[in-house]
């Protein structure tokens, strides 16, 4: 298999863009992309979207894309793997360079959900869940990662503060990436002190809903060494795992089985442990589910990721800083294009170009990226040549 | 809901209707055709016991449009004592004095309504026993 290289970023700022259209703001980070790698010309295009369908009542749309972003013909697919479809779009883009199938591949992820009332959009995101067995009952998203955190307190003792500190490290990190969704801090107080929305996850716990984009160039190593004139950021690890649909259906409440073997794949690739990560981008669509991918993932014990979250072990200045980008929490969750702006912020870090939120000497970054409740779980490992 | 959609799940919904695989036994609700454990495609249909015991909940403040005149509402994933784990709704219960571990019995309950004309959706809830 040939090795990939990334070579260009895109992303725009987050938020609720009333003025821009779905297209709108993919042509714009395909082309920030395209002009960040120096390049005119591509071989195809992978999009991540999870659900154009409900959201804005079109499908085809990597036909759409492909046709506004001006290059006739281009061969063009979409994915789906709900709030993993960027990362699953990653991985298609991989496996077209990889195989020779493609030489340089445009990844793109993107959502826009404010088209729609908060209770649709609601409803829109909740078709990532079991519709007849938990939909059905009234149970949402918030719903069942309330029960895992729930199990989780029980089993080890992590708290709701503990669960607190994850969104306000990531409001933190937030404030200094001038394209997240909130670029204010909070305090464990805010967080306690919003509304309950299924307990023990209050309102501060939950990521928001967002419209945005994100897109990032790959091509082969040979390709990069001759035409790229950044940092060339390696892509070396890469893994993919399912779990049961429905939550009820798994032995173990209190982690994600999915993460865990998409993380040990990854890692055996990649010929590194979680030691060696020094960066990390985790799919903390809820406070919660932070902790547990950190514990799943192997950078803490089962049962520890709520207690170094709280000591400050995954801040900006800590051992091993997570989500330096603000996370889902506070740059927002466009659900498709999360998991290419998470590879966005690894390679800004691996680059060197991360600005005020720099991890000093990054050199491995990390990404876990989750559809549902971790029903899909997708792990990518970067390092800087 | 389409009428179709609706009656292909009445065997669960009101019967608590699941597979048992004949080779490792292994109960599955609602039925599958494939075991995830042995990969036996040969089932038995039992009925799933009506008591269980909660092993996780929450209490939901906000709901999807169809259920938000119901909250705040709890919902539990519950171990039945045939092993067998579903997602309920706990009902005709204090929310504050609902605990991990806690006994409680599956009834036929009206779970929503749909339409100008209000059909109602029937399934299955949880009540302490
Ligand atoms: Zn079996």
């Amino acid at each position: 298999m040939r090795e990939v290289a990334i070579i260009g970023l895109g992303i725009h700022k987050w938020g609720e863009h009333w003025d821009r259209s779905l297209s709108d703001m993919f042509i714009d980070v395909a082309l920030k992309a395209m002009a960040d790698a120096e390049i005119d010309k591509i071989d195809s295009m992978c999009v991540g979207c999870m659900t154009s369908g409900l959201f804005v009542g079109q499908e085809h749309i990597a036909v759409q894309l492909a046709d506004y972003l001006g290059i006739k013909h281009l061969p063009a697919t979409r994915v789906e793997t709900a709030c993993a479809s960027g990362a699953l779009a990653f991985r298609t883009g991989l496996a077209e360079v990889m195989s020779g199938l493609s030489d340089i591949v445009l990844v793109g992820g993107v959502e826009k959900m404010t088209d729609v009332s908060v209770e649709d959009a609601t409803f829109a995101l909740s078709t990532a869940a079991d519709q007849d067995y938990e939909g059905y009952h009234g149970i949402t998203f918030p719903a069942l990662c309330a029960m895992m955190a729930r199990s989780h307190m029980n089993r080890y003792g992590s708290t709701s503060e503990q669960l607190a500190s994850v969104a306000v490290k990531n409001h933190f990190n937030g404030a200094l990436n001038p394209n997240a969704q909130y670029q204010s801090q909070i305090t464990i107080e805010n967080v306690m002190n919003s509304t309950i929305i299924a307990d023990p996850l209050h309102m501060l716990d939950c990521s928001p809903i967002t419209d945005g984009a994100a897109a990032v160039i790959i091509c082969s190593m040979e390709t990069a060494r001759k035409i790229s004139k950044k940092p060339i950021v390696k892509v070396t690890g890469w893994g993919h795992a399912t779990d049961t649909l429905a939550l009820h259906n798994r032995e173990d409440f209190t982690t994600l089985k999915s993460t865990e073997l998409a993380a040990q794949q990854a890692f055996k690739i990649a010929g590194i442990g979680p030691r060696d990560i020094d960066v990390a981008e985790i799919h903390d669509g809820f406070s919660i589910m932070e902790v547990i991918a950190t514990e799943a993932i192997g950078f803490f014990e089962k049962g520890q990721g709520g207690f170094a979250a709280e000591q400050g072990r995954t801040a900006l200045n800590g051992e091993l800083p997570v989500n330096t980008s603000g996370g889902l929490k506070s740059r927002g969750h466009p659900a498709g294009a999360t998991g290419v702006a998470q590879i966005v912020e690894i390679g800004y870090q691996l680059r060197g170009d991360a600005g005020k939120r720099q991890v000093q000497n990054a050199r491995i970054g990390l990404t876990q990226n989750i559809g549902g409740i971790g029903g899909s779980s997708l792990i990518h490992i970067m390092e800087a040549v | 809901m389409s009428v179709p959609k609706y009656w292909r799940n009445i065997p669960q919904r009101y019967r608590l209707e699941a597979v048992k695989c004949i080779k490792c036994g292994k109960l599955f609700f609602p039925p599958r055709p494939v075991c995830n454990e042995c990969r036996s495609q040969e089932f038995e249909t039992v009925h799933l016991s009506d008591e269980g015991k909660i092993v996780t909940f929450t209490v939901l403040n906000s709901a999807p449009s169809k259920f938000s005149y119901q909250t705040p509402y709890p919902i539990a994933v519950i171990e039945l004592s045939d092993s067998a784990k579903i997602c309920a709704q706990i009902t005709d219960c204090d929310i504050d004095k609902l605990y991990i571990g806690m006994p409680v019995k599956l009834q036929m309950r009206k779970l929503s309504t749909e339409g100008d004309a209000g059909i109602i959706n029937y399934g299955y809830k949880a009540v302490p026993a």
